[in-house]
Formats: C-alpha cells, sequence, structure tokens
C-alpha cells in the first residue's frame, strides 16, 4: 500500500518535473525542473533497494552535473528567454507517443520476461553496497577500469576544449594557421 | 584438304575486311582488286577441290564448336561433297567475274571501296550457306547473305528508292526467315541434331505430318530467299542496287538459296510428295506469272528479274518433282547466262547514262558489239535454243514435268518457255536493232571497258558449253549425293516431236519478238487494253500489298503509337522516373543540416523499426495462424 | 494496482524516455537538448534497476553505474565542445548548425 502511494507520487513527480524541463522556455525552469527530478528519480531506487545506486545518482546528478550544467548557463548567458522555433508540434508529440506504445507493448510481450535468468542473483543478508562492490570488483572489473579511463578522458577533452586558448581550436583551425602557430611558439621556446 | 577448303571459305571474308579498312576514304584501286584476287584464289581452291570431289573424295571438316549446351551441340562444320561444290563453283566463278567487272563498273563511284566490302561480305556468306553441313550454319550463311543483300540493294542510300526497296527485301526475307528458323526449330525438336546426315537418316522414324511441317516451314523460308509468290514482289525492286549486284545475288547466287535448300534437304522431301507436288505447282505458277509481267515492262532491269523469277520457278518445279539434279543443273546453269545478261545489261546502262527504259534505245549493237553478242548469247541461252546451256537444263525440266505425268505443269512449262524466248528478244530488239532512238534523247553510248568485256567472255562461254560439256560428268558426280533418276521418254516418236516441237516453239516466239519490236512502235490500242495494264502493273500486287497490309500496319502502328505506347509503356516509364524525381523533391529537406530535423527523422526510424520488432515478433509467436490466414488469403 | 509490479516501472520508463525524446525532438538550444539527453538516460536507469530488482540479478545496477559514467563524460565534452562552438558563433541554436548541409 505504502509503496503503491510512494510509486505513483514520484512517477507523477518525476513525470511533471520532467515536462517542464523539456516544455518551458526558461532555461532556469528547465534546470532546477531536470534537478528536481534527478533527485526523484533516485528515490525510485531506494525503492528498488539498490541503495547505493540511488545515492550515486544524488551526487553524480544533483551534485556535479547540474552545477556543470548551471556554470555552462553563466557561461552562455541563457537565463534570458531562449528564442525557440519551433514548427510542427504535433508531428513531435506524436512521435513520441508512438515510441512509447510500441516499447510498451514489446516489454509487455511474454517473451521477454520470460525469457529473462538471473545470472547474478542477489544474495541474502549482504548489503546492497556490499554486494554492488562485490559484483563490480570481480565480474564487472574490467568494465570497470574503462569506464574510468573513459571519465578520465572525458575529463582531460574537457578541460582542452573548454581551456583558455581555444579560442584557436586546433580542430577548427586550416593548416597553416596552425603552421604560424607553431612558428609562433618555436619564437617563445627560443 | 583441309586447307584448300578454308582458303576457299575464307579469302572473301579476308578481301572484305580488307576492303572495309577504306570504307571511308577515296577511291582505291588496290580495295577492289584484292578482293578480287583473293576471290580468284577461293575459285582456285574450289577448282580443286572439284577435281577431289570429282574423284569421289568427299571433305568433312569441323571447325570448331560453336555451342554446346545439353544436348545442343553445334559446331562450326563445314562439308565439300557433290552438291555443295557445285555451289562454290557457280559462287566462285560468278563472283569473280562480276567482281572484276565491278572494278570497271563502279569506277566513278564515290562508295568504290566500301561496295567490295559488301560484295566480298557477301560471297564469304553465301559459300557459309553452301558449305555449312548443318543448319546452323546454314542459317548464319541464310542470314548473312540477307544483311548482304540489304546493304547492297540499299547501296546508293542517298535516293530513297533504294533504301526503300533494301528495307523492302529485308523485311520480306525476314518473314519468310521466321518460318525457316522454325523449321529448323522443328528439325531440332524431333530429330535432337541440326546435322544434316544425323537428321536426316531419323526422318524416315518420325510422325508423316511432323515431316510434312518441317518441309512446308524449310520452304516458305526458301520462298522468301528465293522470291517465290507471295512474297516476290521484293525481287524486282531489288534492281534499284548496282546492276553487279543484280548479276551476283540476285540472279546467280542468294536467289538460288532457297533452291540449294530444298535440293540440300532432298532426303526430307522424298519422304513428303505432296509437299513437293505443292512446290512444283507454285514454281509453275511463278515461272509462267513471272514471264507475263517481264513482257510488258518497260525497265530493262525489272525485265531481267522477272526472267530470273521465271526461271527459279522452273527450278522448283524440278525440285518439287524429285529431280534434284536437275534443278540444281539449271541452277548453275542458270546462273552463268543470268549473270552474262546482268553485266551486259549493266554495260548497256554505262553507255546510256543509267537509262533504263529499252524503249529510248535501239540500234546500239554498232557501238556496243560486243555487248550485243553477250547480251544475245545469254538469252539465247536463256530461251532453250540447242547447243545452248538453257537447252540442256530448261528443257530437261521440261521432259521431267512430261516423264513424271504432270501435264498441266508441262503445258504451262512451255508456254512459259514460248514467254521467255518472247521477252528475253523483245529486250534485246529494242535494245540493240531498230533505230537509234537514244540519238533523240542526247545520248552518246560507248563500249564498256576492255577488261570488263574480257571477264565476261568466261561466262559467255560457260553460257554455250555449260549444257553441251558439263552435263554427263555433271550427272555422274552429283547423283553420288542426289537420287540417281533419269528422266528418258521412252518413245523416240515423242520425244523428237516434243523436242523439236519446242525448239520451232521457241524460235517463233523469238520471230515474233524481232518482227514486234525492231521498230519499237508503241501499240497504243494494246497497251490501253485490260491485260497490258494488269500485266504491267505487275497484277496490282504491290497496290494490293500496300492497301491491305502497308496502310492497315500504319494505321495499326500509329493507334500504338499513340494509345499504348504513349500513354501507357511511356506513361508508366515517365511515371516511375517521376516518383523517384518528385521523392527526391520532397525529401530535399531531409538532408537541409538542419540537426532538430535530422533528430526528428531519427526518430521517425526508431519508431519504424520498433513498430517492425512488434510486427515480427506477433508472426513469430504466432506463426502457424499467420500462416493459415495467408494461407486462406490465398497468398501463399 | 496497488501491487506495483515491473511492468508499473517499465511503462513509467517508457514515458520518461518519451517525454526526453520529445524534447530532444522539440528543443532548438543546444544546452536544453543536453538536458533531454539526461531524461533520456535516467529513465533507462529506472528500467535497468527496476529489472535489477524483480528479476534478482545485479547486472541491471551495474548497468546503470556504467550509465551514469556515460552520462557524466557526455556532459563533459558535450559541455566542452558547446563552449568552443559558442565561442565561435555566438549562439548555441541548433538551428544556426547548418554545416552538414549536403
Amino acid at each position: 500500500m505504502f509503496e503503491a502511494i510512494a510509486f505513483y507520487t514520484f512517477s507523477f513527480l518525476t513525470i511533471l518535473m520532467f515536462s517542464i524541463t523539456v516544455m518551458t522556455s526558461q532555461a532556469l525552469y528547465a534546470l532546477t525542473a531536470m534537478a528536481a527530478g534527478m533527485i526523484f528519480i533516485s528515490a525510485f531506487f531506494f525503492m528498488l533497494s539498490a541503495d547505493f545506486l540511488g545515492a550515486i545518482q544524488i551526487i553524480v546528478y544533483t551534485g556535479a552535473v547540474m552545477a556543470l550544467y548551471a556554470f555552462g548557463m553563466m557561461f552562455f548567458d541563457t537565463t534570458r528567454e531562449v528564442k525557440e522555433k519551433i514548427q510542427n508540434k504535433n508531428i513531435v508529440f506524436v512521435l513520441g507517443t508512438m515510441v512509447a506504445l510500441l516499447v510498451v507493448a514489446i516489454f509487455m510481450a511474454p517473451v521477454v520476461s520470460e525469457n529473462i535468468h538471473a545470472l547474478y542473483p542477489i544474495q541474502e543478508g549482504l548489503g546492497n553496497t556490499e554486494q554492488v562492490g562485490i559484483v563490480l570488483f570481480t565480474k564487472y572489473l574490467i568494465p570497470f577500469e574503462l569506464a574510468a579511463i573513459m571519465l578520465l578522458s572525458a575529463m582531460i577533452s574537457g578541460i582542452v576544449l573548454a581551456g583558455k586558448k581555444m579560442d584557436n581550436s586546433l580542430t577548427l583551425m586550416a593548416d597553416e594557421e596552425i603552421e604560424l602557430m607553431q612558428e609562433a611558439n618555436e619564437k617563445v621556446n627560443s | 584438304m583441309e586447307m584448300l577448303l578454308y582458303t576457299a571459305l575464307f579469302s572473301p571474308l579476308v578481301g572484305s575486311l580488307f576492303a572495309a579498312l577504306f570504307s571511308t576514304s577515296k577511291k582505291t584501286l588496290i580495295a577492289g582488286v584484292i578482293p578480287s584476287a583473293l576471290l580468284f584464289l577461293s575459285f582456285i581452291s574450289s577448282a580443286i577441290l572439284l577435281t577431289h570431289v570429282l574423284n569421289g573424295e568427299t571433305v568433312q571438316v569441323e571447325m570448331m564448336t560453336w555451342m554446346a549446351t545439353g544436348n545442343l551441340y553445334i559446331p562450326f562444320g563445314f562439308a565439300v561433297d557433290q552438291v555443295s561444290v557445285t555451289m562454290m563453283m557457280v559462287v566462285t566463278i560468278v563472283s569473280t567475274v562480276v567482281h572484276v567487272y565491278a572494278i570497271g563498273y563502279m569506277d566513278h563511284d564515290a562508295g568504290f571501296n566500301r561496295f567490295f566490302a559488301w560484295l566480298s561480305a557477301f560471297v564469304f556468306s553465301m559459300l557459309i550457306l553452301v558449305m555449312s553441313d548443318n543448319f546452323a550454319g546454314l542459317f548464319i550463311g541464310w542470314e548473312g547473305v540477307g544483311l548482304c543483300s540489304w546493304g547492297l540493294i540499299g547501296f546508293w542510300f542517298h535516293k530513297e528508292v533504294a533504301t526503300w526497296a533494301a528495307n523492302e527485301a529485308f523485311i520480306m526475307n525476314r518473314i519468310a526467315d521466321l518460318a525457316m528458323l522454325i523449321g529448323i526449330f522443328l528439325v531440332y525438336w524431333n530429330t535432337g541434331t541440326l546435322q544434316y546426315t544425323e537428321a536426316f537418316a531419323a526422318m524416315p522414324y518420325l510422325d508423316h505430318s511432323i515431316v510434312v511441317m518441317m518441309g512446308v516451314f524449310l520452304f516458305i523460308g526458301a520462298m522468301g530467299k528465293s522470291a517465290q509468290f507471295p512474297l516476290h514482289t521484293w525481287l524486282a525492286d531489288a534492281m534499284e542496287g548496282p546492276t553487279p549486284v543484280s548479276a551476283l545475288i540476285h540472279a546467280a547466287t542468294m536467289v538460288t538459296a532457297g533452291v540449294y535448300l530444298v535440293v540440300r534437304a532432298n532426303p526430307m522431301y522424298d519422304l513428303i510428295p505432296e509437299v513437293g507436288i505443292f512446290i512444283a505447282s507454285l514454281g509453275a505458277f511463278v515461272a509462267m506469272f513471272a514471264a507475263t509481267m517481264a513482257l510488258v515492262n518497260r525497265d530493262m532491269k525489272r525485265i531481267i528479274a522477272y526472267s530470273t523469277l521465271s526461271q527459279l520457278g522452273y527450278m522448283f518445279v524440278a525440285a518439287g518433282l524429285g529431280a534434284y539434279w536437275v534443278a540444281l543443273f539449271h541452277l548453275m546453269a542458270h546462273a552463268f547466262f543470268k549473270a552474262l545478261l546482268f553485266l551486259g545489261a549493266g554495260n548497256v546502262m554505262h553507255a546510256m547514262d543509267d537509262e533504263l527504259d529499252p524503249f529510248k534505245m535501239g540500234g546500239l549493237k554498232k557501238s556496243m558489239k560486243w555487248t550485243w553478242i553477250m547480251m544475245t548469247l545469254a538469252s539465247v541461252a536463256l530461251a532453250g535454243i540447242y547447243p545452248l546451256a538453257g537447252f540442256f537444263s530448261k528443257d530437261l525440266i521440261l521432259e521431267v514435268a512430261f516423264v513424271e505425268h504432270h501435264y498441266i505443269l508441262y503445258t504451262v512449262l512451255l508456254l512459259t518457255a514460248g514467254l521467255t524466248a518472247f521477252y528475253s528478244f523483245r529486250l534485246v530488239a529494242l535494245i540493240f536493232h531498230g533505230e537509234e532512238r537514244h540519238l533523240e534523247h542526247g545520248f552518246h553510248p560507248h563500249e564498256a571497258y576492255k577488261f570488263m568485256l574480257w571477264f565476261m567472255a568466261p561466262l559467255g562461254v560457260l553460257a554455250v558449253i555449260a549444257g553441251m560439256v558439263f552435263k554427263s560428268p555433271y550427272f555422274e558426280m552429283v547423283t553420288q549425293l542426289l537420287p540417281r533418276t533419269e528422266y528418258h521418254i521412252h518413245n523416240p516418236v515423242v520425244f523428237w516431236i516434243m523436242t523439236i516441237g519446242t525448239q520451232v516453239f521457241v524460235i517463233a516466239a523469238i520471230a515474233y519478238a524481232y518482227s514486234k519490236y525492231k521498230n519499237a512502235k508503241i501499240d497504243k490500242k494494246t497497251e490501253e487494253g485490260f491485260f497490258y495494264q494488269v500485266l504491267f502493273n505487275q497484277y496490282y500486287i504491290p497496290q494490293f500489298y500496300e492497301e491491305f497490309f502497308v496502310k492497315p500496319y500504319r494505321e495499326l502502328s500509329s493507334i500504338l503509337w499513340k494509345q499504348v505506347d504513349m500513354k501507357i509503356v511511356d506513361a508508366s516509364v515517365d511515371g516511375i522516373a517521376n516518383i523517384f524525381y518528385k521523392t527526391g523533391v520532397n525529401t530535399r529537406g531531409m538532408s537541409s543540416g538542419n540537426l532538430s530535423t535530422n533528430l526528428k527523422w531519427m526518430v521517425v526510424g526508431l519508431v519504424i523499426l520498433l513498430a517492425l520488432a512488434v510486427v515480427f515478433a506477433v508472426i513469430v509467436q504466432n506463426g502457424d495462424a499467420v500462416i493459415s490466414v495467408l494461407h486462406d488469403l490465398g497468398a501463399i | 494496482m496497488m501491487e506495483i509490479g515491473l511492468s508499473h516501472y517499465l511503462i513509467l520508463t517508457t514515458i520518461l524516455f518519451s517525454i526526453g525524446l520529445v524534447g530532444v525532438m522539440r528543443r532548438k538550444n543546444l544546452l536544453m537538448l543536453f538536458f533531454a539527453t539526461e531524461i533520456l538516460l535516467n529513465s533507462v536507469n529506472i528500467g535497468f534497476a527496476a529489472i535489477s530488482y524483480y528479476i534478482g540479478d545485479f547486472t541491471g545496477q551495474m548497468f546503470a553505474f556504467f550509465i551514469i559514467a556515460i552520462a557524466a563524460s557526455e556532459v563533459a565534452v558535450g559541455l566542452g565542445l558547446l563552449i568552443v562552438w559558442f565561442k565561435r558563433t555566438g549562439n548555441i541554436d541548433l538551428d544556426s548548425m547548418i554545416s552538414m548541409k549536403g
């Protein structure tokens, strides 16, 4: 009973928040609504007894990602109203609905749920975090390391792209300009 | 031996290709001389082969495999036997003479080199036709000569009449060739082979009606090539080509291919005498029919063309009655004197600046003595006066008809012999005798080049001696292959009455022709007569064809063009193109480079893929039910 | 109705995912587009967690972790690129990005 009430409440809230994110014309509203939506999503994780995932969700999204976006927005000065030319609204919604219906149809098909077997069953008597740790550092060690490398490279690329001198990005310059710049660098070095 | 065969066969091809090298350049004498020399080589090889064949040695070679698929095996096989060697001799002799003659005749023509390319190609095709040892090779040659004939009739392609005649000949021949192809298919279908020997060996065991069908269809093919009624109109129109072409193709060689086919297929026609009777009757009819048209025509070459038609009728009578060797013999003799006649006519045309109406000539024997002699000789041979070639071959056909008790055929042929003599000498009288009417038209006749006359001479000699000298050795040779039937009238009184009677009849016809046309008085009253008009208009057959085949066909074509082609075929093709064009125009927005649009399309793709996933899942889940539903709908 | 099962979560997931898709298609501001992609990723995360819970398997949760990692990387790189673009052109409107026009 309690679970149902919680589920429907959070579902309503999440959908509302995300709808605001998608529909509003104010960037700040969108950001705030999304941050709220992320927190509400973590509630589902707790309900699904994935405590660790819920904690991560709050930390990563509301802590890191939202902060990044907030900085980005400050940078772009998008607090002013974004003028968006939106044509064919209906098409967008029709497509979205169709996708939803189809995916539901696929999920509801008995063939999907019948064929799923537990590979790493949840064990009794261990905490969620402990179990996550066990599985993550045994079976998923290599993906975990790869994810770490991916995050590292993302960090580096973020720094490089948004860095100071990026007003003359190597990726967007012509070959001659790059040569000129190299010559200038050599002069400075010598 | 094989080397000789290949030399005989391929030298004309080499000559043709050589001349073709110069076909677009200016006249070079070498383009005429080399093919002629190569043809002479071919002639020599044929002559040597003839001596071998006379000794009883026949050659059969298989040059290479042409088609080998499943049960079908067709080699490029060539055979030199008694029949084909006869044809080879005829073809090579006449074509050598005609080639050399043409060097002189085409002297001033811009297409001199091209002419020799075509002419030699024709000889090559003709040799393939006669030397092939199977129906497929025969058909190749058959189509080859048809093509070359088209090219040569329409040689002066700037003349609309010439191209029209060329197309007429080609189309008429294609109609007949379709029947011939059906005949060949029948042969293959029922005997499983196209080799003459094997096919003919299998035929006696076939159903009689099947053999009749083969015979009829092959004969329709022969009718087209040999211009038999009702496919005869092209031959007279084909006279638009240069005269050497008429001499070689439309008198001596190609048109006799039909006769050759019947002779070659003699084992088959022996099995179906009723078709033979039909052939003979049609031959006799054409002989008479063509001769009557020749009586009144006022075009020198057309008269000779009708005479050719008439003589082909004679050959078919002989072939149809089973006297194959007689048919072949007349073919040979006819080739010589008819080629001579045509070449003589060519000389006259040259002298008269291409004037063809004999009523505008007359008295040419003074300025063109040798031509006069040779044409008279050829006409006498054609009329069948003893001891020239025509007597032995043509009168033999009369005897065949008599001995076989086909008295109606005999009477028709006898009458035709009289007509032949009449129109031949009408022509000779009009051209060479009487007053020099050409003077008032401002012509200055001159004799042809000496070398042309010299090369016509062998034909003249052959026209004289072919019957007398060659008859018995030819009979001995060719009857090793063909049925050895001799035709003797056992009652000597009847024989002599017949022979002398025929001769007298023919001579009387000649005398009448001379007396009537020596002074070329045009008898107005006769000309306005009904019969004259009917004959002059070729029995109104060309008009009939025009009205009943050409015009309706044109109407039909125009209807099909406007209704079917434009509205259905073109429209559907355009429609398909339009669909793609419109699709392109309308979907141009997709690749505007706008990311938002691209994203939308990506979602559309996602929807489609998901839908497919659902559909396939449903099908897989309810496989049996879906199949049964489709089955009920009749889709499977 | 009161008993919350896997289907409920999956339907919720689908609804959120569709909202994300609508956002992706509708938004012309690049930053908003990033928001929409975050929604897409998160909706999938819920699905994974739900399956993990109802099947009794940890693999779902593991995938959710990796997806969060991917989302973080995406934000880092994406924002970096966005800054470069903004510096070059002065706006981040999708309609102005037509250099891929054929």
